[in-house]
Order: structure tokens, then C-alpha cells, then sequence
């Protein structure tokens, strides 16, 4: 019986199988002899684990995307170009610039980190380091693999939100207190980037393709997603791209409860073009992984 | 000192090469052939696959005039600059894109391509192995950062000019204007490559760049920030560039015109030997 206690030494090793479970079940199966396999959850909750202690070594270097960006073009386009428009014109629809723009920069940022995410490193775990190899030569599977790692980008996605959220709030960038909202609508926004961006990503050789996304697809999306203007100050025929674009939808959103004015059928609308994204991004996501990934 | 150990190894016996070692000899400067045209070859031979780069790189500028220019042009209308002309917000931030996207090619290029180059490919061991010197390298990596950025300014004034905000026939000398903005920052750039280590100071880059790009007068007019943070703004390289694009794509020009070339000259100037030095440093010791 004494072989079913708990080692002392099982240390660190055990930590990912403990994440799951409830402590005694987590902890019997860093013993020794034969272990229940692990359920679904445990096995997504693992790869997480893996990526979170990752981030611990490494979380000093995404400081400056991840908070100083946005935190520049706050201060940049909200506060300068925002004193230039309120001056001129006295805001944007009765709104000063910096809480016209600050929502905006929410959605946005979360594409920054998605993009941040999903690209170089995914790449890396396919192809540099072949860390998803490893993981899938455990009882893990594919799904298990993206899950883990979705959960860990939306983790990302959730503290950069909310620190820029924080500091936006200092220099009064929201009008209402249901701003907070914000952030499940900006973690949803960077999901429908993320996965699909996955996929993307599991069909590349090179990182050229990152560049192209970056010029072609990032920054443009940026400048005519409604962020720093109205997208009715384009002309007719560029409007339409915008809807179909998710940033708009996420720019929309963020907007409509960070001034506290929603339009509940429009909003919901927002909500679920970002949901398909998800969800479609996932679907291929899983497919070009397994191809990539599984002889 | 080393660079005159190194200098007659690697000369050639041209009369052009003694001259170049001669002058190499004077100014505090290691040693070359006078070949960095050689490396100059090298990189364009080599970027002939990846020309599709070289268009995303001038499509950027494109998208934020059209982006700026339309969307806060119609809600501002008009701007008043620094030096008190009032003209429409495409007009204001042509110059200041041409200006960033000078500095942006010339630092991607000079930051992330050298250092692959510097540290991965081991280029320069190489080319060190041939009668060429670190000054070559130097000269020639800056010089090929140059006819790059040279070609995404020209192309970028083409659209200025085709979308109105080009106000005078010194947009002429905006494209030198915007050489002179890549001298700068490609040989200061690849003076910081050479004493980076590992692709996370490539955040440092990013650090430098950023608030440049999106605090130089580049959106609004200097005016719009308080007394003391103005002079930070002015000693910033690319407030320089910037001032230098605007006035001569405006038509605005005064003799203050040449203090921004010297500056940015000067700051190229220091890039450039401080790469040479470093490069020596780092590859023939």
C-alpha cells in the first residue's frame, strides 16, 4: 500500500497533472504503478499549464507590445490628435476624441496580441522547436493541444485588456461604468482573430506570410476598422469591407458599451459575426493542425 | 591602433585604394577598400526573390495617408503647422509619413536583416575573408538601406502627389530630403545591432521606434504639446525629418531647413564610424 501515497519527490512533475483534478486524485497519480488516464479537461489544462510556465520565464520581454503600445497610441492619437479634433470640431458625435478612440484602441490591441500569439510562436511549436511534437507524443491529442493553447492566448488576451483598461480609465477614457464590459467583448474580439490565424499559421513554411498579414491584412485593418474615424468618412464603396471585417465588429462593440449607448440588435449582431469568426477559425484551426501535425 | 595594422593587409593596389587608405588613415576610421560597392551587388543579387517585400514596404505609408487623409481630414479640415501655414490634414501628414516611412525602411533593414546576417549567416566573417574591410561592410549595408528607402520615398511621393498633398516644386528635393532621414537611421540602427545578442533587444528597437513614429509632429502640430515636452520632441531624430519633408513639401523653406540636414547628417555620420569600429571589434579580434 505504501506505493499509492504520494512521493515526496514527485515535485514539479506532477504540477500539470494536478492542475485538473481534485487534489487527492491529482497527487495519487504522481505515485507509482498503474494511473487512471487523464480526462479531456486535465489533458487541455495541462498544455496550459505548460504555456503559463513558459510566460513566467519569459513575460519581461512582451512588455513593451503588450502594455507600452497602446499605451503610446493613447496618448498620441486620444490625447494629441484628440486635441486637434475637439478643437476643430468638438469631438467625434458629441464625443471628445479620447473616449471615442479609447474603445477602439481596447479591440485593437487584442488584435496586436493575437497576432503576437499566433504567429512566430506557433510557427516555432510546429516547426523550430517541434514542441507540439512532444505533446502530441503524450496521451494528447490535437484538440487537446489548440485547446490548451487557445485558453493560454485568451489568458494573454485578458490581462492585456485589463491592465490597458485600467490605465485607459486614469486618463478617463470611458464615459460609462459598464465599460467593463469591454473585456469579455475584447477577449472574444482577439479569439476571432486568434483562431483563425491558427490555421493560418499551421499551412506556413516560412515567415514570410507573417509579413504579408502584418502589411496587408493588420494595419490596414487597423486604419479603416472605424478606429480612428467613423467608417461613414470613407468613401461608399470601402464600407462594405469593413463590415465583414472582425475588428469593426469589435470596435463597434467595445464603443457602443464603453459610451454606455447600445443598440441592442446591432450589438448582439457584433457579437455574433465575432462568435463565427471563433468558431470557424477553430474548425480550421483543428484541420490544418492535424494535417500539419499528425503523419 | 588596429585600423592601421589592418589597413595595408587589405589594400589593393589601385591608386583608388591607396587614396581611400590614405583617408582611411586620417579620420578615425578602421580600415576598408574602398569595395563596399561589391556588397552593394551582393544585396541586391540577393533580394531578387524577395522583391514582394520590397512592395509591402511601400504599401504601408500608402494606407495611413489614405486612412489619416480621409478619415481625420474630414473631421479636422484644416491644420495650422509649427511654422503657422494652414493647410488641409492630407496636405499636413504626407511629409510626416514620407519622413517615418524613411525611418522605418531604413531600420527594419539595417536592425533585423543585419543582425541575421551579422550573427545566423555569418555574411561578414565571410566577406572579411575577401580584400573588402569592416568599413566596407559598413558603407556598403548603409548605402544599400539607402537605394531601398530611396525607392519606397520616391514611389510614396508619386501617391502624395497624385492624392494633392504636395504643395511646391521643392518636393523635388523631398526624396534627397528622405535619404538623408535613412542615412541617419540606418547607420545608427545597424550601430545598435552590433551590440545586440539575442532578437528580444529587437523590443528596444521597437521602443526607440515607436513613440518617434507616433510623437515627432507626425499627427499633429508641435504646438499642441506643453513648453517643456517640446524640446524633448526636438531632439528626437525624426522630429528633424519630419520638419525637414514638411517644410519642403509645403514650399515652406528657410535656411532653418539646413540645421535639420546637419543634424541628421552628423547623427549618420557617428552611425557609420561607430558601425565600422564595432564591426572590427566584433569580427577581426
Amino acid at each position: 500500500m505504501a506505493l499509492l501515497q504520494p512521493s515526496p519527490h514527485a515535485g514539479p512533475q506532477s504540477a500539470a497533472a494536478d492542475v485538473g483534478g481534485s487534489g487527492g486524485e491529482g497527487r495519487s497519480r504522481a505515485a507509482h504503478g498503474p494511473r487512471a488516464p487523464l480526462s479531456a479537461r486535465e489533458r487541455a489544462l495541462a498544455v496550459f499549464t505548460y504555456f503559463l510556465v513558459v510566460y513566467r520565464r519569459t513575460w519581461r520581454g512582451s512588455i513593451i507590445g503588450r502594455f507600452l503600445s497602446p499605451l503610446f497610441f493613447l496618448l498620441a492619437m486620444g490625447i494629441g490628435l484628440g486635441s486637434l479634433v475637439d478643437n476643430r470640431v468638438g469631438g467625434v458625435g458629441g464625443l471628445p476624441y479620447l473616449q471615442f478612440v479609447v474603445p477602439a484602441i481596447v479591440a485593437t490591441q487584442t488584435m496586436w496580441v493575437a497576432m503576437g500569439e499566433s504567429t512566430y510562436q506557433v510557427l516555432g511549436y510546429i516547426k523550430w522547436n517541434m514542441g507540439y511534437h512532444a505533446m502530441l507524443a503524450t496521451p494528447m491529442t490535437v484538440r487537446d493541444v489548440l485547446r490548451g493553447h487557445f485558453l493560454a492566448v485568451a489568458a494573454h488576451l485578458t490581462t492585456a485588456t485589463a491592465i490597458f483598461m485600467a490605465v485607459a480609465s486614469l486618463f478617463g477614457g470611458f464615459r460609462s461604468v459598464a465599460a467593463v464590459l469591454c473585456l469579455p467583448i475584447a477577449i472574444l474580439t482577439g479569439m476571432a482573430f486568434t483562431t483563425p490565424i491558427f490555421a493560418f499559421t499551421a499551412k506556413q513554411e516560412g515567415d514570410n506570410g507573417f509579413n504579408i498579414l502584418f502589411r496587408w491584412i493588420v494595419t490596414p485593418l487597423m486604419l479603416f476598422s472605424g478606429t480612428f474615424f467613423p467608417i461613414e468618412q470613407l468613401p461608399g464603396w470601402m464600407q462594405p469591407i469593413a463590415w465583414v471585417t472582425p475588428l469593426w465588429h469589435g470596435v463597434e462593440a467595445c464603443r457602443a458599451v464603453a459610451t454606455g449607448s447600445v443598440a441592442w440588435l446591432p450589438f448582439f449582431g457584433h457579437l455574433l459575426v465575432l462568435a463565427v469568426y471563433a468558431a470557424v477559425g477553430w474548425w480550421l484551426a483543428e484541420r490544418s493542425f492535424a494535417r500539419r501535425l499528425v503523419p | 591602433m588596429s585600423s592601421s595594422t589592418t589597413a595595408p593587409r587589405s589594400t589593393p593596389p589601385s591608386t583608388r585604394g591607396r587614396v581611400s587608405a590614405q583617408l582611411a588613415r586620417l579620420v578615425p576610421m578602421p580600415a576598408g577598400a574602398g569595395l563596399a560597392r561589391m556588397l552593394v551587388e551582393r544585396n541586391v543579387v540577393s533580394f531578387r526573390h524577395g522583391w514582394i517585400a520590397l512592395v509591402t514596404g511601400f504599401a504601408e505609408p500608402v494606407f495611413y495617408l489614405f486612412s489619416l487623409g480621409i478619415g481625420i481630414g474630414a473631421l479636422v479640415k484644416t491644420v495650422t503647422t509649427d511654422s503657422g501655414a494652414v493647410v488641409s490634414y492630407p496636405q499636413f501628414v504626407a511629409p510626416a509619413l514620407l519622413a517615418a516611412s524613411a525611418m522605418n525602411g531604413a531600420v527594419f533593414d539595417s536592425t533585423f536583416n543585419v543582425f541575421f546576417k551579422l550573427r545566423y549567416a555569418k555574411l561578414y566573417d565571410a566577406v572579411l575573408a575577401t580584400p573588402m574591410g569592416p568599413r566596407d561592410v559598413a558603407v556598403g549595408e548603409i548605402s544599400w538601406s539607402l537605394i531601398r528607402g530611396g525607392l519606397y520615398s520616391a514611389a510614396f511621393l508619386v501617391v502624395a502627389l497624385l492624392a494633392g498633398a504636395v504643395g511646391s516644386w521643392w518636393a523635388l528635393l523631398a526624396l534627397p530630403a528622405a535619404v538623408f532621414i535613412g542615412f541617419a537611421f540606418a547607420a545608427l540602427g545597424m550601430f545598435a545591432t552590433t551590440f545586440m545578442k539575442s532578437w528580444v533587444h529587437f523590443d528596444y528597437v521597437t521602443l526607440a521606434i515607436q513613440p518617434m513614429f507616433l510623437f515627432s509632429a507626425t499627427f499633429f502640430p508641435l504646438s499642441t504639446y506643453p513648453e517643456a515636452l517640446q524640446w524633448v520632441v526636438r531632439a528626437t531624430p525624426l522630429y528633424h525629418g519630419v520638419a525637414l519633408e514638411r517644410a519642403l513639401m509645403l514650399g515652406d523653406v528657410g535656411w532653418g531647413v539646413l540645421g535639420h540636414v546637419v543634424y541628421l547628417v552628423l547623427l549618420g555620420g557617428i552611425g557609420v564610424v561607430g558601425t565600422a569600429r564595432r564591426l572590427e571589434k566584433l569580427l577581426l579580434s
